[in-house]
Parts: structure tokens; C-alpha cells; sequence
């Protein structure tokens, strides 16, 4: 099949500042018109762009694309302005099998569904923590840094077995991508974090403790790979749960009548997460690179091409998803993407369900009148790698 | 129904045991799959389906499709 394609264009990542939660509507044009189209990388080159839920998930599961950086190109003009330090071994998610395979092997018997349940308490109490601290501080405050980023900041430290009282220094590390901080002084925090994990592993080492990091000591990593490792759950866990906390609340926020069937059943706190995942997608956008020369929706993929992947767009598929735009918190939503597909899908997913779950339900029912300090239209949202808005003020009371 | 469960293609996303738990789990040591039940009750065909659709690695499948 040879079809006229459009010309290649730049990603999509403006979104509409009356209806932010949605993707871009260039790139709703092209799931509905081109799935598969011409992308124009930052860096000049000339790759691909797979929107619909069908090929996004075939591509996702398709062994012939690999998942190793050095291969692609990135779709983000941020990413390719600096040199970022260079990716650690073990850093398992820019690996194909087998040596991804052998890493994240070592981590999946510590993040199945029924170990992640019995955090469930220990997560409850965090969130509750920091919202008498809310409390404490009355209004308003910046929901990101009092609420979003904590509760996933600490239990994943809690997990790798951060001392508490390295617990400021860290948090103060990490907290650093939480804005649209300048990349000199991201590079500069990353690089810190790096040194700290070091010390971290080696600490774990020389006298290990009852948490992840220790128990990886126990395999036959080097201290490089359990480096890597530690990198990994700590970044992965980190940017994504926060900005789904934060805009979770917000979509909530702007369907009074969602909230408040949360509100009236936060029973249903499971499912909403489910949909609140599919309609907010934060990880838009994934990237893969052929082996091999492939066939994809009828075009011709070159070896080398990069392909992005429009996972945003995906979940609003109307061929997988009845009235996709509509947020339905009563819904089924199995077959989104928001944690990925294939075998690199989030490792950590079902602890991100445990704290979204926990964050929203214990948000929503402790104020009830929480609510924007700002109008919708002032909040500054992010169009990088992650979706997500600068701060987010609220009031209450 | 006849379904087939495949460690060697499981990533242990554990998907499976949190749409289906009555027919699936994770080991323990490794969090890859186990399958309870390779023969569900009609009541849980459904539950099934959603697993395999849910499942990221292809590692379950309907071995004699209904």
C-alpha cells in the first residue's frame, strides 16, 4: 500500500487551554486520518508516528523494536538541547532481552499485586500524615509539593530503604524535576542523586536491612547494576505517580458530578484510578527503534527510523473505547496503555495503583471543599516528557 | 474455555491477578504467573477475556477458544 502521507511534522503536544486534560487535536486528526505518519524528530531526523490503539499496542508487544536509547531519536526537543548523564547498567527500561529480561526478573517477585496490597496501611497513614500537615498549614497550598510528590517520594524511598533521616535530603534531590526547573539545574540534581544512590548501595552492602535495595545486594549485581536498578524504581516511581495524583484530582475537580460519585462510594476508587490513568495518559508519548526494515499499517519502516508512539492518543481511541472522551470513573478501561504494553509495561504499576488509590480516596473525602485557588485557565501546563502543571494551588474551607 | 498461561513470555506485570484473581496469581518468589484455574466456569469467561487483553506479554491464551 502506498498512501500519500502528510508531510512530516513536529509531535503534537499543544493542548487546548479549555479542555487540558485532552491530547492535542493535531494529533486526533492523525489517529483518525494517518495512525501511522511521517515524524519530524528535533534533531532533523525523519522517523514515524504510530496514534491508534491497534498498531500502538502491536508495536508495543512487537520484539523486533528496541527499547535502547542509543538507537533512537527522541521525539522531545528538551531531551536533545544537553548531554544527560550518561544511562547507568542496570537501568533495565533502555535494555531489549535477554539482559532486560535478566534484570527485571530480579524485581518482579517484589512489586506483585499481593505484596503491593500490604502496603496499602503504610500508604494510608502517609497520606494522612500530610494532610493534617495541610491542615496544619491552612490554605492555600501548593497541592504538588504538600501532597503529590511526598507520597510517592516517600514510599518508594521507604522501599529502597532510605534511613529516615536521610529521608529531607533526598526528598529535597528528588523534588527538583517536580517543576520546570532549568535542565543545568536537573543535570545538577540528577547528578546528585546519582552520588547519593552510590552511597546508598554501598551503605546496603556493607550492612544490609529489611528493604528492596538490601535484598538486591543478596543477587549477583555489581554495585554499578544495583545502581542502575535503584535509579530506575526511584525515577520511574517518582514524576508519574505525582502527576497523576495532581491531575487525577484536577479531572476530578473539573466533573463535579464524577467526584461526587467518588465521594458518595470511594468504593469505587479502583476503577476511577483505572480511568483516571486512560483519560490522563502523563507518559503521552513512548518511542521504540526498529531492528529491521517493518511493515506497520501498510507503510515501509526502515531500520533506524525511530517510531513514537501516541500512547495519549491511544486511550482516546473510539475503536477500543466507547465515547473515549468522556471521563466515566464507572467504566471498564482494561486494554489502556498508561503503564505501557509489551514487556517493559511499568514494573511498578501495581504500587502506583496502591498510592493513586489511597491519594485520591483520602483527598476527596477529608476536604470536601478543596477546590483550584486559581482559575483553570491560569495553571501553566507542562508539554514535555510528562504531562503535568507547574503547581497546583488549592484552597479550601 | 481452556486457558494457557507461559512463564517463559510472562513479564510479571501481574495484571492478570488483579482482573482475574479467582484464575490467576504470581509466585511469590518470581511474581510470575500461576493459573488457578485452566478450565473457568462460564461465570468467569469474561474475567478471562480481560485478563489475556490485559496481559502486556502475551503470555496467556485461550488454547480451545469458546
Amino acid at each position: 500500500m502506498t498512501e500519500l502521507l502528510p508531510e512530516p511534522a513536529p509531535l503534537p503536544v499543544k493542548r487546548r487551554p479549555e479542555c487540558p486534560f485532552d491530547p492535542p487535536e493535531e494529533l486526533v486528526k492523525l489517529r483518525e486520518n494517518y495512525p501511522v505518519s511521517r515524524l519530524a524528530y528535533p534533531d532533523g531526523h525523519i522517523g514515524w508516528l504510530v496514534a491508534n490503539h491497534a498498531l500502538v499496542r502491536a508495536a508495543l508487544a512487537d520484539p523486533r523494536l528496541s527499547s535502547r536509547y542509543e538507537f533512537m531519536h527522541h521525539p522531545f526537543a528538551r531531551l536533545d538541547e544537553v548531554e544527560l548523564p550518561p544511562v547507568p547498567p542496570g537501568y533495565f527500561i533502555t535494555l531489549d532481552p535477554p539482559e532486560h529480561t535478566r534484570y527485571r526478573r530480579l524485581l518482579t517477585g517484589k512489586f506483585t499485586v499481593r505484596r503491593m496490597n500490604l502496603l496499602t496501611s503504610r500508604i494510608e497513614q502517609i497520606t494522612t500524615d500530610y494532610l493534617d500537615a495541610m491542615e496544619r498549614h491552612g490554605p492555600p497550598v501548593d497541592l504538588l509539593q504538600a501532597y503529590a510528590y511526598p507520597i510517592p517520594a516517600l514510599t518508594v524511598c521507604e522501599l529502597l530503604g532510605v534511613p529516615d533521616a536521610e529521608l529531607d535530603l533526598f526528598q529535597r534531590l528528588v523534588s527538583v524535576s517536580a517543576r520546570d526547573t532549568p535542565i543545568d539545574q536537573v543535570i545538577a540534581a540528577l547528578t546528585a542523586a546519582r552520588d547519593y544512590i552510590r552511597e546508598l548501595v554501598a551503605a546496603k552492602r556493607a550492612n544490609p536491612t529489611d528493604d528492596l535495595l538490601s535484598d538486591l545486594t543478596t543477587t549477583n549485581l555489581t554495585q554499578e547494576e544495583l545502581e542502575g536498578v535503584a535509579t530506575l524504581v526511584l525515577v520511574a516511581g517518582l514524576d508519574s505517580t505525582a502527576n497523576m495524583i495532581s491531575l487525577g484530582f484536577l479531572a476530578l475537580l473539573s466533573h463535579p458530578e464524577q467526584l461526587a460519585a467518588l465521594r458518595a462510594d470511594p468504593g469505587i476508587a479502583e476503577s476511577a484510578v483505572e480511568e483516571l490513568l486512560r483519560y490522563l495518559t502523563v507518559v503521552h508519548t513512548l518511542a521504540r527503534a526498529p531492528l529491521d526494515d517493518l511493515e506497520i499499517g501498510g507503510h515501509q519502516i526502515k531500520a533506524g527510523e525511530t517510531i513514537a508512539l501516541a500512547v495519549n492518543a491511544a486511550n482516546r481511541d473510539p475503536a477500543h473505547f466507547a465515547e473515549p472522551d468522556t471521563l466515566d470513573l464507572k467504566r471498564r478501561s482494561t486494554g489502556h496503555m498508561a503503564f505501557g504494553h509489551g514487556i517493559h509495561q511499568c514494573l511498578g504499576q501495581q504500587l502506583a495503583r496502591i498510592e493513586m488509590r489511597a491519594a485520591i480516596r483520602a483527598l476527596v473525602t477529608r476536604f470536601p471543599s478543596l477546590r483550584l485557588a486559581v482559575p483553570l485557565e491560569e495553571l501553566q501546563f507542562r508539554d514535555g516528557v510528562m504531562c503535568g502543571t507547574n503547581q497546583l494551588p488549592v484552597t479550601w474551607g | 474455555m481452556r486457558l494457557r498461561a507461559d512463564r517463559e513470555r510472562c513479564c510479571g506485570s501481574g495484571m492478570c491477578a488483579l482482573t482475574a484473581p479467582r484464575l490467576f496469581d504470581q509466585d511469590e518468589e518470581t511474581g510470575l504467573v500461576v493459573l488457578l484455574d485452566p478450565a473457568p466456569p462460564p461465570g468467569d469467561h469474561e474475567a478471562a477475556r480481560l485478563a489475556i487483553l490485559a496481559c502486556p506479554s502475551g503470555a496467556i491464551t485461550e488454547s480451545e477458544p469458546t
